[in-house]
């Protein structure tokens, strides 16, 4: 059983939302709380911008629920960087705990499910749970200098500049949590970084097929089914897989890599990174649930689970996908 | 335990093979072609100046035209431009030497955040380096192989 029930409902009170100049003109723009006309946020490295992002998310959270920061009792965050320092060195600055996830691209729902259950368990009364990614840190980590003069293949995917924070708590108005599937790590054998949609769809769909499974749940419950960053490529192959073991979700599955950018050749499969999903729900499927246009809807973020040693060494990239059920 | 070799399903491997989208290879043949073709053409447009305007000849005229395009590729690196070409024309314009001029350039751009002697002179041949290395040793390879031929000829 890797489905968490949770008997209290914990729901999220709060979100903000934090995206860069590219993000700011995409087709969620409208939703995104603070829009950045510069990438480098006034800082002098990518690094620091990151760590300011994920920190003004963070405050801005925390004054969106009339709240103080000695309020909050636990961070969970984490970011795409070596030893996920954007988060750390944002929640320096906090005087509550601090739990440092790592999921990949997958870590916004890990850090859910994980402040879910501490709250619906009654341990903690408010859990703040963020990530970010930025395009310019996860570029000079895991490919090539920003100014080398080379050419982007059609499978790759654009690392979102930006990010976003949910504060779950065990009253209060807001998105119910339901419950959430710990999916568990899949690996195909793909070896191309480029391909990451490709790495994950086994993952998330082995996710979503344990979710139908140990819920009863049905593709038609679900308003939207939310991939994190499958990308277009990554997304037939998801909807292939699922529907080859009998679930069809052609009509409610959407991809948050597809939503945030305006297709353009650039960006080619969508956008990615541990910020894509996270900006995706706490802008624009935030506010759908909040108003009530959205009824349920069930967050899956995936992760491809590599580094850039591994991939040198010719590993293969394994894949997960945590899914969480949210209600309005 | 399960390893890389292991993990390989050859079912989805093959069907990830067959559906994925690729590359448009004549589109970035031509493009290549005309802008590495371009690029060709500037240099050889600089040594017909040099060796017409200013009667420069042999080793010196070549050496003056390679610095030349080595410092506008350096300086186009550095303006932001370069990589706007790289992403159109690919391959034409990484193999002229302006493109070996933006691999060091870029990357010492890029890790001057980490310091001068850590960061900037460090990483500077992160993406050179290879070619220096494979470029000297396959020098010396076809060096030994000339010697040899010509003990006999």
């Amino acid at each position: 059983m890797r489905t968490v029930f949770f008997k209290n409902k914990p729901k999220i009170i709060a979100t903000s939302s934090i995206a860069g100049p590219k993000e700011s003109n995409g087709s969620i723009a409208g939703y995104i709380e603070t829009t950045l006309d510069d990438d480098m946020y006034g800082e002098n490295t990518f690094e620091k911008a990151e760590t300011k992002m994920l920190f003004k998310v963070f405050e801005k959270t925390i004054q969106n629920a009339k709240l103080t920061p000695e309020n909050v009792d636990v961070i969970i965050a984490g970011d795409l960087l070596n030893q996920i320092i954007s988060a750390t060195f944002a929640s320096r600055n906090f005087s509550c705990g601090f739990l440092g996830a790592y999921n990949a691209c997958a870590t916004f729902t890990e850090a859910l499910t994980l402040g879910a259950t501490l709250v619906d368990g009654g341990y903690l009364n408010t859990v703040l749970c963020g990530t970010s990614s930025h395009f310019s840190s996860a570029e000079r980590q895991y490919r090539y200098p920003l100014e080398l003069g080379c050419t982007r293949p059609p499978l790759s995917q654009w690392t979102v500049t930006g990010g976003g924070a949910s504060l779950i708590a065990k009253e209060g108005k807001g998105v119910k949590i339901i419950n959430a599937t710990v999916g568990k790590i899949v690996d195909f054998g793909v070896t191309d970084t480029n391909n990451m949609g490709a790495a994950m769809a086994p993952a998330a769909a082995d996710t979503l097929i344990t979710h139908f499974k140990e819920t009863g749940f049905t593709p038609d419950y679900y308003d939207l089914i939310v991939s994190g960053d499958l990308g277009a490529f990554g997304s037939r192959i998801f909807k292939d897989l699922v529907w080859e073991k009998g679930f069809d979700i052609e009509k409610q599955h959407v991809d948050c890599g597809e939503l945030v950018y305006n297709i353009c050749e650039q960006e080619y499969q969508g956008a990615s990174g541990a910020g894509c999903s996270s900006l995706v729900f706490n802008s624009y499927l935030y506010r759908k649930l909040l108003d009530g246009k959205l009824k349920r809807i069930l967050l899956m973020a995936t992760g491809a689970l590599l580094s850039s040693v591994s991939s040198q060494q010719g590993e293969s990239i394994p894949g997960i996908a945590h899914a969480v059920c949210l209600e309005s | 335990m399960k390893t890389a070799q292991t993990c390989k399903n050859k079912n989805y491997l093959q069907y990830i093979h067959l559906t994925s989208p690729r590359t448009n290879e004549k589109r970035s043949l031509l493009r290549a072609f005309l802008v590495g073709g371009l690029i060709c053409c500037i240099g050889q447009g600089i040594r017909y100046g040099l060796e017409f305007g200013f009667g420069l000849k042999g080793d010196e005229l070549s050496s003056y035209v390679s610095m030349i395009m080595i410092f506008l590729g350096a300086l186009l690196t550095g303006l932001g431009v370069y990589d706007r070409i790289g992403k159109f024309a690919g391959g034409g314009s990484i193999v002229p030497i302006t493109g070996f001029a933006n691999s060091v350039v870029s990357p010492a751009m890029e890790f001057k955040t980490e310091g001068y002697i850590y960061g900037l002179a460090a990483k500077m041949f992160i993406v050179a380096g290879p070619i220096i290395v494979f470029g000297i040793a396959s020098s010396v390879l076809v060096g030994v192989i000339y010697y040899v031929i010509y003990l006999f000829v």
